[in-house]
């Protein structure tokens, strides 16, 4: 869809929502009551782990709950301070992610450049292929990748899990990046060109304007999937290089259960996400939409 | 690998005079691209290629001396090994439940979510949590904060509904030990549902709203427009929301390792192969394993490569 087609639809709905406005108040009402109570629900098992996370271990244990339980930051105090700490692991998640996330952007901007403003000769053969590498499962390609580091002496060395999750975003960013460099208008381009602009000025002022919000989705995407990924920083890591998901797996089994600590540990494992996420939530649904279905 | 689709890229290369040239152009044009391309097939494609080798091969991590080619041996073994069977037939029942639950809730909740209505934002915020949470998180949660039978939300709120009856024994089922496979694929529905909502309130809000009007304006019922106008418009969302929930939950490593370690025939075939090489170092075997998950993935992925080409053919017919 280009930017030209876009502005009739919205105009449509705006009127179409100001006809069906009057006669439809009362069924308004019960479908907004039943997306808030499917809404509460879907949310409820979060705002349970954040509750139990300030409870005390015997609060958190009790049947019936204990919701009016006093509030405590013991589980977090806990989460950090017992046995192994896990600052390291949350700063070698944060390297990997961001490491990873730029050397995606660095690799995939030109890329989706070469496949849609100025699209190179088969460009969707060359997106299908992209693509494809995606619909693979990784778990077919560990053992490779696990013998070779082994071979190489790069186990429990973080810049492997860098390399790896490169290679696991970029089909997605490639993807992402080719839609949102197909909204930029040629006209827009060529117009500039003829006006006498050079590449990098019509790159800054023509094309960053429409891309910059499409770059902060993907690199968002590109941010998460690589902070949640477990399998290969489970193989591919032990105790130097290991991530926040790989601590949190190994904290559960030393610590036995101690459902407050866990939740403590989830929620603060959880907190980059969800705060990137809720801040850019408009893009991310752009993205995320806009890559799955353009 | 690569899926060959025949879609014509749009000619537009025009006033260039001689080949020579034109080749220049040509790699110029390519260059930004070769990065991208040649990280990938380096980092993606050899270790498939790797893996069809090892596959073909004795390989034990334990038995070092036996190394050597195997033939068909490892297939055999991963077609007769009943585990493994299981595996495969766990793989299949997982996706397809969660794949088909998770897309027929997501499109309800996305129908209520493209009306407007007090909060809309909100509740929209509400929907995304579950796909924000790190999934060994979310999985941890799952298993602990609410399955727990003893103390965990779901048994808790059943105690606490009986009590407030003035009942005695309220039933507390034991979720995970009773239906593994549901608990998981619940943990999972709860993951995915916001994914398949996301990309069909996508395709709600693509819908050319002006047509739908003049339908309504001659008389069309709100079913009849679901079904004749909106239902149509979001078969390809459907297909696309189903298709790659299918590629990411075959390849679901986290919730089964998390919630069930793979027991009480929760192990899927990530898992199963994970063990085959991680706990019993049988490189052969695990390679094999891996070899038929590709197999069965192409299948998935060809379908999903052609539905996706035809929503690119719509694009350029437009």
């Amino acid at each position: 869809m280009t930017i030209t087609e876009r502005t009739p639809a919205r105009a449509a709905a705006a009127d179409a929502e100001a006809v069906r406005k009057p006669k439809r108040n009362i069924s308004t009402f019960w479908f907004g009551l039943l997306a808030w109570i499917i809404g509460i629900l879907f949310v409820l098992p979060v705002l349970w782990m954040v509750l139990t996370s300030f409870h005390t271990e015997n609060d958190a244990a009790t049947n019936p709950p204990s919701i009016a339980a006093p509030l405590t930051v013991q589980g977090y105090r806990e989460f950090f301070n017992s046995g192994a700490s896990p600052w390291p692991a949350i700063a070698n998640s944060l390297t990997a992610s961001i490491l990873s996330t730029l050397l995606v952007l660095l690799f995939a901007i030109p890329a989706a450049y070469a496949l849609s403003i100025r699209p190179v000769r088969k460009w969707t053969d060359v997106l299908f292929f992209f693509l494809s590498t995606k619909m693979l499962p990784v778990v077919a390609g560990l053992l490779p990748l696990y013998l070779f580091a082994q071979k190489v002496g790069l186990l429990d060395n973080i810049w492997l899990l860098i390399v790896f999750y490169t290679s696991m975003n970029l089909p997605i960013a490639v993807w992402m990046m080719r839609s949102f460099l197909a909204e930029v208008p040629v006209e827009m381009l060529e117009a500039a060109a003829v006006d006498g602009a050079g590449l990098i000025r019509s790159l800054r002022s023509v094309v960053m304007p429409v891309v910059l919000p499409g770059i902060a989705a993907t690199s968002l995407i590109c941010f998460i999937f690589s902070w949640n990924e477990l399998l290969f920083a489970r193989v591919l890591t032990a105790t130097r290089a290991q991530t926040a998901p790989v601590f949190l797996t190994g904290f559960v089994t030393s610590q036995g259960l101690f459902l407050a600590k866990v939740c403590a540990a989830a929620v603060v494992i959880s907190l980059p996400v969800i705060i990137a996420g809720f801040a850019a939530q408009d893009k991310l649904v752009q993205g995320l939409s806009m890559g799955a279905v353009k | 690998m690569s899926v060959a689709v025949e879609t014509e890229a749009p000619e537009d290369r025009s006033e260039q005079p001689t080949t020579a040239l034109r080749r220049t152009g040509d790699w110029a044009r390519r260059a930004p691209l070769l990065p991208a391309l040649i990280f990938t097939i380096i980092v993606t494609q050899l270790p498939f290629v790797a893996t069809l080798v090892i596959s073909f091969m004795n390989w034990n991590a334990y038995y070092p001396d036996e190394r050597g080619f195997a033939g068909f041996g490892n297939f055999r073994r991963v077609f007769t090994d009943a585990n493994m069977l299981q595996s495969v037939v766990t793989t299949i029942v997982l996706t397809v439940a969660v794949v088909i639950v998770s897309l027929v809730l997501g499109l309800v909740i996305a129908l209520l979510l493209d009306r407007k209505f007090f909060g809309r934002g909100a509740v929209r915020t509400m929907m995304i949590t579950p796909f924000l949470i790190v999934p060994v998180a979310a999985a941890l949660l799952w298993k602990h904060a609410l399955f727990n039978p003893t103390y965990g939300l779901l048994n808790g709120t059943i105690n606490a509904i009986w009590k407030l009856f003035g009942q005695g024994n309220a039933p507390q089922p034991d979720w995970l030990t009773n239906n593994p496979l549901i608990a998981v694929e619940v943990a999972l529905i709860w993951q995915w549902t916001p994914f398949m909502m996301l990309i069909l309130l996508a395709g709600l809000q693509s819908r050319p709203l002006d047509v739908i009007e003049a339908a309504r304006i001659d008389g069309a019922t709100s079913w009849e427009i679901f079904r004749y106008m909106t239902f149509p418009h979001l078969r390809q969302y459907l297909e696309l929301g189903g298709l790659l929930g299918s590629i990411y939950i075959v390849q679901n490593f986290d919730a089964v390792f998390t919630i069930t370690s793979g027991g009480l025939g929760t192990a899927n075939l990530p898992y199963t192969i994970y063990q085959v090489f991680y706990t019993a170092h049988d490189y052969g075997r695990a390679s094999a394993a891996g070899v038929v998950v590709v197999i069965g993935t192409i299948a998935i992925a060809t379908l999903a490569l052609r539905t996706v080409s035809s929503l690119f053919r719509e694009e350029n017919a437009r």
